[in-house]
């Protein structure tokens, strides 16, 4: 299970139709404590993929990964997952996800936004085999 | 002249599940020879057999990709910091 604020899931769906104007895949990571379910921070990242393909493919950006798994260490969090979008394609990890997934300890969140409301699913991908799992919405502060 | 190498997640199971160590070397591909003296079962993760560096990891000394550097035969010094993260690439 992972479980996500409202303001972390709009990013992560702003930075997807953001880049789907280009047209591109979004990616970036997600943060949180070491063992927890909860995302505690997301960071939008550059597909570096080349320029023609980046519709079809990410690859996350070495530098921002970087940057992003250094601020995570600096509040005490790790990287425990990566996001990325299915500009055309249903939210499900495609074989190259699978196959290239770097860590069996991770969530990985699919967005599609094949249909007018984009999908969101988070997944994990142990051993070459992914597996739903939950993706909690956390409800807002009430006031 | 040991240098800080920090690893990522998914090879702290094969360094006795330190997140950093040191090792020795004045290069980077030194510092591997010397990181994989300690831990074997880090043999194939960040070095190909070919002796090439992985694709599937990107290493950085300090702030920089040694991709854009000299790979493997970047020179190291102690007060710098060799970091590997997995690649993170799909479709």
């Amino acid at each position: 299970m992972l479980r996500i604020s409202r303001a972390h899931w709009q990013a992560i769906v702003d930075h997807a139709r953001a880049e789907a104007e280009r047209p591109a895949e979004a990616c970036g990571l997600l943060a949180g404590e070491p063992g927890d379910i909860d995302v505690k921070a997301v960071y939008p990242c550059r597909n570096a993929a080349p320029e023609e393909r980046l519709d079809f493919i990410y690859e996350l950006h070495p530098l921002d990964h970087l940057k992003a798994d250094r601020d995570a260490q600096a509040n005490g969090w790790e990287i425990i997952g990566v996001y990325h979008s299915h500009t055309h394609t249903e939210a499900l990890p495609s074989p190259t996800d699978i196959a290239q997934a770097p860590d069996p300890s991770w969530h990985y969140i699919l967005v599609s936004l094949r249909l007018p409301t984009p999908v969101v699913r988070s997944f994990t991908i142990v051993d070459g085999k992914e597996s739903e799992e939950p993706l909690v919405l956390e409800r807002p502060v009430s006031r | 002249m040991p240098v800080e190498v920090r690893l990522p997640t998914v090879l702290r199971q094969h360094a006795a599940g330190q997140s950093s160590v040191r090792a020795n070397g004045a290069t980077v591909g030194e510092v591997f020879d010397d990181l994989l003296r300690q831990f074997p079962l880090l043999a194939g993760q960040v070095v190909t057999e070919d002796g090439s560096l992985h694709k599937f990891v990107n290493v950085y000394r300090n702030d920089d990709d040694v991709r854009f550097l000299d790979s493997l035969a970047t020179p190291v010094s102690e007060a710098d910091v060799i970091t590997i993260l997995p690649a993170v690439a799909g479709g």
